[in-house]
């Protein structure tokens, strides 16, 4: 009777097992997305950093213009395909043209010199019927009021998320809408990190800045809105209902640059007064982290804790795939979709993965759809062959995952302070001295080395702080940088350790010592590195600089005691790093402008490197246009800065990504970070493959089993035994 | 007991304002007001204007601790460490350095804390207390010994050992659960299914060994004697006599954490993906958000304190001798 109702409880286990078993069955059951979005058209990629900022006012690192560059358009952007980077337009109609005029207000010719132009004048067209993403901002009356623009407490209760709100409306994108944005620069309220920049350059912005300073002191403190149309900018006008003009001061050729940014993106009145309401700021639902535009995709989720996701905006305007690229793109099968109606993805999911293990599993396991590719899962993704060419691993190439590589347009230095007596001298004989020592260093630095060991080849020492792909580098045996380099057999060889002592005894340090008081050479290298990893580096360098009997004291330190070191001067020898804001020479020639020197100038030459003739063309080349004449001004600004070294020049990062067979129209853009509209799915494929690769192994299901009964047998007949026996028995 | 309870409540203010003052100091030894303001502000093209007006807006331009420039009680007052920290005794956790309601998120990444942990914290008691009784049956015999060699295998591995491992097995290799993520609701169950087991695991060794050493000693015990020498079975000896006497120790280690299961862990909810508490007090460090992090210590403090005065309350529930007075 007892064993018939335990083989009933077993029964029914098993009976239940199977009933799960047959409830998970038709779908892999690691599958981390809903079933039914199966074979949708929606990439699944991931974010690492929450987003702090989705205001275009503020948001500019990388981890935020992901998003807000779907989602704002800028009156211009770069080109999809075509290298080096070419601006296009966006909502403009076309690239404006600026016009130049002295400070009487005369228009001067094109060709006018930088030093008598007073203003130049960007006036920029936008098309007509461009209309912005639904948006209960929008919503309105027969009148035209705001539905929800004066939210009472019972209309707030049940709001919780923009998604909450019951009707959404639209509008026509007008000229307006861009002068409004710019205006915000200005807000006392927002922190724009390029307001101190674009202050010394739109006209009036300063000034627009204070007078909103003093409204917003002078105004009731419930009165959260305030509303800049009220304000003229006087730099900034509207011209039509779909022109507007900015007025630069001086001549300025890289502001276009700016216009391709989410910080030049329209911004809607009716969306500031809207998220400007008490009770929703509360609710942390305001524009910086529901954003509204006219572009591609909109935010339709946004628990950045998990998830945000971007869906196609219904209003978004015709918008087409580009018909002309490179040779290369035609080859490659990117331009196969020329002429089509963009976007092609109808969702993008990113889920927030911080952790490297999992992301790349999930990436192995077909749930992301590309993937970077981090330090430990290098060898396992890709081989090197040939002359260090980098392919996927066999692994990789059965699965159908593919490599796009790409130079970023960033470098990576290792910079000597310019104030430092040693390294940087101070009067000419020291300087001269000082100069010798930083080329000799230059050379003994094995970069090639650096970027084989500590970045798996991923990089390209760098010749210069330009970085390739960007208008002002020079390729090939004029490219090279003589100081460290000679051309030979058609590449750059990096000179002997034996030129680099030879360079070291002219500094007066004849094989590491110096001569006049006989001591070992000390310098000091201020770094924030503290891992394992950045040990074994660090000792690398240690190495690097004992080739020439140098010691090198590390100091590490935690990145705000090193960034305090560097505004002070206090630093010797420092590592950094610079991303290009724009495709121009001058955004990488300015880091060693003398007015831009961090010590008492807080700018961004880190080097405090500062040379008349260097700064003499750097102000003359800022101002010119693209052209063979700017070339040569720039060859020659490269060819002092070789000869001083303020810098060991580095290299240039290279990003290796990996995608799917599914995933396709990806071409690398290190520049635009719209290109989200532009990608492609094939969504049955990835779900064929993800079924393929995740099928649920049962065997060790069983074996779990089997050892669990196995080690309770006995148990389970000591216990009964126990239970059964004497007193006595039990006893003895 | 009420008595006490309100007595408990009095004497936890000092001990919040000492948590309140250590975590101030510690966080601005290591992070200035000016270094928030660049953190949030950005790296590139920041000016010395955009951080003081950074920090004028945020009420951090003022002296930290000690204001000498004010008179009298200003002195003290109109000082970043008073001015942050009385809000936070009427439960005002404010707005992070970046903008949004503390007290917002702290509410929606509560559930996702609660989700993974409760289930480790009551699964693990059950299992623990469980496996620890049984080896008690089975002491002095190969099952005992071989189950301590167990507990002491697992204290010795590390918890992130267990997460890769479960990872890889279960999620990568047989394909039973998804790596890591979240939803809401019931969706949760395939996602904490994995975290979960590893919780329970990974805390077992200690666990079952302390509880073991515990249910031994009152195994010696007369009363214990005294039920055997009456006939009752050894599951009931085991069960009902001897964990009920166990009980005090048990409830002192347990019911103290209950409070705490609302922050969340740090490592799995960052392996796993939950957006929990203890993935919002990291991210919170890392972006030197003051804010967030004295809020997170302060409620910390406050639910450790919560979970004190529980153990005492418990205490008199499971032994009528105990009397808070």
């Amino acid at each position: 009777m007892k064993s018939t109702l335990n083989t009933r409880i077993v029964l029914l286990w098993l009976l239940l097992a199977l009933l799960l078993l047959t409830a998970c069955g038709g779908h892999n059951w690691n599958n981390p997305y809903a079933l039914e979005d199966r074979a949708k058209n929606i990439l699944y990629t991931v974010f690492t950093e929450r987003p702090k900022h989705l205001d275009p006012v503020q948001s500019y690192s990388s981890n935020e213009i992901q998003f807000t560059a779907q989602i704002y358009e800028p009156p211009l952007q770069y080109h999809y395909l075509k290298r080096p980077y070419a601006l296009v337009s966006a909502t403009a109609k076309e690239i404006p043209t600026v016009k130049y005029f002295d400070a009487q207000g005369n228009q001067l010719p094109d060709d006018a010199r930088a030093y008598d132009i007073a203003y130049s004048v960007y006036e920029i067209s936008i098309r007509p019927g461009i209309l912005f993403q639904p948006h209960p901002a929008f919503a309105s009356d027969a009148q035209g009021n705001g539905l929800f623009h004066d939210l009472n407490q019972q209309e707030l209760a049940s709001i919780h998320k923009l998604s909450d709100f019951p009707q959404t409306g639209t509008r026509e994108l007008v000229a307006d809408d861009y002068v409004y944005q710019i205006k915000r620069l200005a807000h006392p309220k927002l922190h724009s990190p390029i307001y101190g920049l674009m202050a010394d350059y739109i006209a009036g912005l300063r000034e627009y800045a204070e007078v909103l300073k003093q409204v917003e002191q002078n105004r009731p403190k419930e009165k959260m809105f305030l509303d800049l149309r009220d304000y003229p900018l006087a730099g900034v006008q509207v011209v039509d209902r779909y022109t507007y003009r900015i007025t630069v001061i001086g001549k300025y050729p890289q502001f276009v640059y700016w216009l391709a940014m989410p910080f030049f993106a329209p911004i809607p009145w009716e969306a500031d007064r809207f998220y400007s309401q008490q009770g929703l700021i509360q609710k942390n639902i305001t524009l910086d982290w529901y954003p509204v535009g006219t572009g591609p995709y909109m935010l339709t989720e946004n628990d950045p804790n998990l998830r945000m996701v971007l869906e196609k905006n219904p209003n978004f305007h015709d918008e087409y795939y580009p018909s002309d690229g490179t040779p290369e793109d035609e080859e490659n099968g990117l331009l196969a979709d020329a002429g089509e109606k963009l976007p092609f993805i109808d969702k993008i999911v990113f889920v927030r993965e911080k952790e490297s293990i999992p992301r790349w599993n999930k990436f192995l396991q077909g749930y992301y759809d590309a993937s970077g590719i981090g330090s430990d899962s290098f060898d396992q993704a890709i081989q090197l062959v040939g002359q260090g060419e980098a392919m996927v691993t066999e692994a990789m190439t059965e699965q159908g995952i593919r490599l796009e590589t790409a130079v970023a347009a960033s470098t990576y230095y290792m910079g000597f302070n310019m104030l430092d007596p040693l390294v940087g001298g101070v009067d000419e004989k020291s300087r001269e001295s000082a100069r010798k020592l930083r080329q000799a260093i230059s050379i003994a630095i094995d970069y090639e080395e650096f970027i084989s060991i500590f970045a798996n080849g991923r990089g390209m020492p760098a010749q210069s702080p330009i970085s390739p792909g960007i208008a002002g580098y020079r390729e090939g045996e004029e490219g090279i940088n003589p100081v460290v380099y000679d051309w030979v057999n058609g590449q750059p060889r990096r000179k002997s350790i034996q030129t680099a002592r030879a360079l070291l005894a002219e500094a007066g340090y004849p094989d590491g010592i110096d001569q006049r008081t006989g001591a070992p050479l000390i310098l000091y290298f201020d770094v924030t590195a503290r891992s394992a990893e950045d040990r074994s580096r660090l000792d690398w360098v240690r190495k690097q600089f004992q080739k020439l009997n140098i010691q090198l004291v590390v100091r590490s330190t935690d990145y705000n005691r090193f960034q305090d070191k560097i505004r002070k001067g206090n630093a010797q020898i420092f590592e950094w790093g610079w991303n290009a804001d724009y495709p121009d020479a001058e955004n990488f020639l300015f880091l060693l402008y003398g007015p831009q020197r961090k010590v008492g100038n807080n700018g961004e030459n880190a080097a405090n490197y500062y040379n008349a003739e260097y700064d003499l063309l750097f102000e003359q080349m800022k101002n010119m246009e693209n052209g063979p004449e700017r070339q040569l001004i720039i060859d020659r600004m490269v060819e002092i800065l070789r000869f001083d070294a303020p810098w060991l020049w580095g290299y240039h990062p290279k990003d290796y990504g990996l995608y799917h067979s599914w995933y396709q129209n990806v071409k690398s853009n290190r520049i635009s970070n719209n290109n989200l509209k532009y990608f492609k799915i094939d969504a049955e494929l990835r779900a064929q493959k993800r079924k393929e690769w995740n099928e649920p192994v049962l065997w060790p299901i069983a074996l779990i089993l089997a050892a669990l009964a196995i080690s309770f047998v006995p148990a389970i007949t000591a216990f009964r035994r126990h239970e059964s026996g004497t007193a006595v028995h039990a006893a003895s | 007991m009420l008595s006490y309870i309100v007595r408990r409540v009095f004497y936890a203010i000092p001990i919040l304002i000492g948590v309140n003052l250590i975590t101030f100091t510690l966080f601005f030894i290591v992070n200035t007001p000016d270094d928030m303001a660049r953190m949030q502000l950005g790296i590139k093209y920041v000016t010395p204007e955009a951080i003081e007006k950074w920090k004028a807006e945020r009420g951090y331009d003022k002296p930290l601790l000690f204001n000498q420039q004010a008179e009298k009680l200003g002195k003290l007052t109109n000082t970043v460490f008073f001015e942050k920290s009385v809000s936070m005794f009427v439960f005002d956790f404010g707005r992070s350095d970046d903008g949004r309601d503390i007290a917002q998120e702290i509410k929606s990444r509560m559930l996702p804390s609660l989700a993974i942990a409760l289930p480790v914290f009551v699964l693990g008691l059950i299992v623990h207390i469980t496996f620890a009784l049984l080896m008690v049956f089975f002491r002095a015999t190969y099952i005992d010994f071989f189950g301590v060699v167990l507990c002491v295998a697992l204290m010795s591995i590390s918890s992130l050992f267990y997460i890769i491992v479960g990872q890889f097995l279960i999620s990568k290799l047989w394909h039973w659960v998804p790596i890591s993520g979240y939803e809401a609701g019931l969706d949760a169950a395939k996602f904490l299914l994995l975290p979960v087991i590893i919780g329970v695991i990974s805390s077992a060794g200690s666990n079952i060994r302390w509880y073991r050493t515990l249910f031994l000693e009152e195994m010696n015990k007369e009363y214990v004697r005294a039920a055997r020498a009456k006939g009752v079975s050894e599951c009931i000896v085991l069960f009902r006599h001897i964990l009920r006497n166990a009980l005090i120790p048990i409830l002192t280690g347990a019911v103290v954490v209950v409070p705490l299961l609302f922050l969340g862990s740090l490592l799995v909810e960052s392996f796993f993906g939950i957006p929990g508490l203890g993935s919002y007090t990291i991210d919170a460090i890392n972006s030197q958000d003051f804010a967030i992090v004295r809020a997170m210590v302060f409620l910390g403090s406050i639910l450790y304190i919560v979970g004190l005065v529980l153990t005492d309350i418990s205490y008199t529930l499971v032994d009528p001798r105990v009397r808070l007075v």
